[in-house]
């Protein structure tokens, strides 16, 4: 599986990758955040580049006070030091208080292109939010046609769209044939094709994928099963090393609840019905993020129902420190998972382990445990 | 206050501002109302500071504020154990002290209050921070009550004409909201009287505010921290005019005599962000001891800021900007142009502000606008870490330092 070094070797320098795009004549749109409306991006011919930043974090600090998370640290000190220098503009969808004053903060400071805020609706779950979500989408088209200076038809829409269906059911694959035998990839691999497929040229990424996961297929059926079976749930998890210290202490992950995961990966467009509109309704109706509002159970719902159908034997709570709707949620969630039986732990990273030890440690006695 | 045996220092009592004893009388009194509604039969909805509190008004509604609560939680020096309560409840140490001391109090009926009067409903408007959305669902859920959520799209650099039609849609389905809970329709004759009194109420307490523009200011921030609660709770209300009224009469007589907050008022500061409230005390008479005055801020001028958008002959019609558009809810760069525009205004020669750990929207950008003050007016400015009611993030000692090497740079100006 050669295609895997590939997506290794981009999920762990993004900024490379983007500079040798960039070389080739291609136009790179930097985003946050899984509530971006890629497709568009994709429309509009340009590459979707996702923002994760990067540790070590100096510049950010006259900008950002400590009790910012990591994330927005990082991905400010990334634009602030040159290193996204590569992009043609940013695109800031309207998520939580702090991705929302980053976002002030980048556009009078970082010199990263054109500026876009997606100022999506907070709840998701009324008539009149969803009608506001599909104007939000013209909007941003709009936005995008005129930083871009192109146009976007119905037609480009629709094809970007029908990509997007192909990468997503290629991802989800992946993790149904994990959670079917865990032996048959590693999870650090997994986090590292979903990493990259936010970075690469998607009709690349898609062609990979393909045989990717055929070749999966294939072999999978040669392996053993092992490990514990557990889900984990957060927010972003940027830590390749996470995967691998839980499979080392004798878990096996089979699924997850995070924006660099499931979220991620599911909701299809109807590309049949109006392309607006049903581009519009995906990210009203997919997997809801805590910083938006669907009703008041449907995280914790969902996160038993994930752990139930795949067999999970606990989760790991895993969050970015100072992530409040993440931490708001925690108790409600962990209550729900309590109710069910099903045990589970919360560690609190930034962007590097704090201590790999006390993280591993955790992390045995917590499979030990169930 | 004074010790006993003491006679009380006339040069203090002359500076006392005669109004606190009315208002104290009125929150006590309505305090009594909200906590008696279970016999009264009064419904009661509890309500973000932002919200539009004028259809509950209009509704006979009483309006509860648990940020209001987190505020008295504070200021009575009872946050430390309810944060560390909330803890114990799996909530982290690093969410707003505000939510997680009124998450605490509710199961066990605790605070200076006994605890909030049960809501029937809550109603949440965003238009403050994402916070709110979070703790009101995680109330939802305990108390089991319906939750309206008012969405007001933050306003980066423009109230957007989706937005327009998308808040003012939710204004007319928050009221279909309230006629659904209480059973009976809204009375739009009355909606419109409410509207005007609310506008009214907010002039007033600009008005108020204003008179601190004068040299020497009759009143200061401090004294805005405490007479802001009626704004917040009872905008809408004749209580307001009438009580306003009395404050602005108090204030030009203030000047008229020559009573200034601090005695000799030398500096004039502007503070940013919401009160210290466990120590607004010792920050006011430690600003007082170098003669300086904190003659405005930003945080109690938030309930009048965006009046400028508001029709009060169509109030309804309106309010979706004038709510869009608070202070909390637009851009960076519109912040440090509204924080120059009050330091021309108060004539301010510094600028005080406190990055508090438990509000990101306002405090995340300060440092920028820190920076922008500073370039375009070349005044100084300070920096106090500190958190609004948790006790456990404030250093004495080392913001004392601090504000004393502030104010020595001030004096050597």
């Amino acid at each position: 599986m050669n295609n895997l070094a590939l997506f290794h070797r981009i999920a762990k320098n993004p900024d490379e990758y983007g500079r040798e795009l960039k070389k080739s004549g291609r136009k790179i749109v930097g985003y946050f955040c899984s509530y971006t409306p890629e497709e568009i991006i994709l429309a509009a011919g340009a590459v979707p580049f996702r923002i994760f930043g990067k540790g070590d974090v100096s510049l950010a600090d006259a900008h950002l006070q400590a009790y910012s998370c990591s994330l927005i640290r990082g991905a400010l000190e990334d634009a602030l030091s040159g290193g996204l220098d590569f992009l043609d503009g940013a695109v800031f969808p309207h998520t939580c208080d702090s991705i929302q004053r980053l976002s002030d903060i980048w556009r009078i400071n970082a010199n990263t292109g054109f500026h876009i805020d997606v100022v999506l609706p907070v709840k998701l779950d009324t008539k009149s939010s969803k009608e506001y979500m599909a104007d939000v989408i013209k909007k941003f088209i709009r936005d995008i046609e005129k930083s871009l200076g192109i146009e976007i038809s119905a037609d480009d829409l629709r094809a970007s769209a029908g990509k997007y269906n192909q990468i997503r059911a290629y991802l989800k694959k992946i993790y149904e044939i994990r959670s079917k035998n865990p032996a048959v990839i590693r999870s650090s691999d997994v986090h590292a094709i979903i990493k990259a497929s936010m970075f690469m040229d998607r009709d690349l990424l898609l062609k990979e994928l393909a045989s990717f996961t055929e070749d999966l297929q294939i072999e999978g059926e040669k392996m053993k099963q092992g490990g514990k079976r557990v889900v984990l749930a957060g927010g972003v998890c940027n830590l390749p090393d996470i995967y691998t210290l839980i499979e080392d202490s004798g878990g096996a992950v089979v699924w997850d609840d995070f924006c660099t995961g499931s979220r991620y990966i599911e909701g299809e467009i109807d590309l049949s019905a109006d392309i607006l509109e049903s581009t519009a309704g995906r990210y009203s109706e997919r997997i809801v993020c805590p910083a938006k509002h669907s009703g008041l159970f449907p995280r914790g719902e969902h996160l038993v129902k994930i752990a139930k159908e795949n067999n999970a034997k606990g989760v790991i709570f895993l969050f970015l420190k100072f992530c409040d709707p993440h931490s708001f949620d925690y108790p409600y969630m962990k209550e729900m998972l309590d109710k069910e039986g099903i045990p589970s732990m919360l560690f609190e990273v930034e962007d590097q382990l704090p201590s790999e030890g006390q993280f591993k440690t955790r992390c045995e006695a917590f499979l030990e445990m169930i | 206050m004074t010790t006993e045996g003491q006679a009380p220092d006339p040069e203090k009592e002359k500076r006392k501002i005669k109004s606190v004893k009315k208002m104290k009388e009125i929150m006590t009194n309505y305090y009594i109302e909200a906590k008696s509604a279970e016999q009264t039969g009064k419904k009661v909805a509890w309500i973000t500071s932002g919200g539009p509190v004028e259809p509950l008004i209009v509704m006979d509604i009483i309006p509860v504020y648990p940020e209001n609560h987190g505020a008295m939680i504070g200021a009575s020096k009872m946050g430390v154990d309810l944060c560390e309560k909330s803890e114990q409840m799996g909530y982290s140490r690093d969410l707003c002290s505000y939510a997680r001391s009124d998450i605490a109090c509710a199961p066990v009926n605790g605070g200076p209050i006994g605890g909030l009067p049960r809501p029937d409903m809550l109603v949440c408007c965003n238009n403050i921070c994402g916070t709110v959305l979070k703790w009101y669902e995680v109330q939802a859920r305990y108390f089991n009550v319906p939750l309206f959520i008012l969405d007001t799209p933050f306003c980066h650099t423009e109230f957007s004409d989706e937005a327009r039609k998308y808040v003012r849609k939710q204004v007319d389905e928050y009221i279909e909201f309230l006629e659904m809970v209480c059973g009976k329709k809204c009375d739009f004759d009355r909606m419109a009287e409410v509207g005007k009194l609310s506008v009214r109420g907010q002039r007033l307490w600009q008005e108020v505010l204003d008179t601190a523009a004068h040299k020497p200011a009759p009143m200061s921030a401090f004294d805005a921290f405490f007479h802001l609660a009626l704004i917040v709770t009872l905008r809408g209300t004749q209580t307001v005019i009438d009580y306003y009224t009395g404050l602005l009469e108090e204030m030009r007589e203030r000047i008229t005599s020559g009573i200034s907050a601090v005695p000799d008022e030398k500096y004039r500061l502007l503070w940013d962000n919401l009160p210290v409230w466990y120590k607004t005390k010792w920050l006011s008479e430690k600003f007082a001891a170098h003669d300086a005055c904190l003659v405005a801020d930003t945080y109690t001028s938030a309930w009048c800021g965006s009046l400028k958008y508001i029709d009060e002959n169509d109030f309804l019609g309106t309010m979706a900007e004038g709510y869009s558009r608070i202070y909390l809810n637009i851009g960076v760069d519109e912040m440090a142009e509204t924080v120059i525009e009050m330091v021309d205004k108060y004539d301010a020669d510094g600028v005080v502000m406190h990055s508090n750990r438990s509000c990101k929207p306002y405090s995340l950008g300060q440092y920028d606008i820190q920076r922008i003050v500073q370039e375009k007016r070349e005044i100084p400015t300070l920096m106090i870490e500190a958190d609004m009611v948790d006790e456990r993030s404030f250093s004495e000692s080392q913001i004392e330092t601090r504000i004393d090497a502030f104010m020595e740079v001030l004096k050597a100006r």
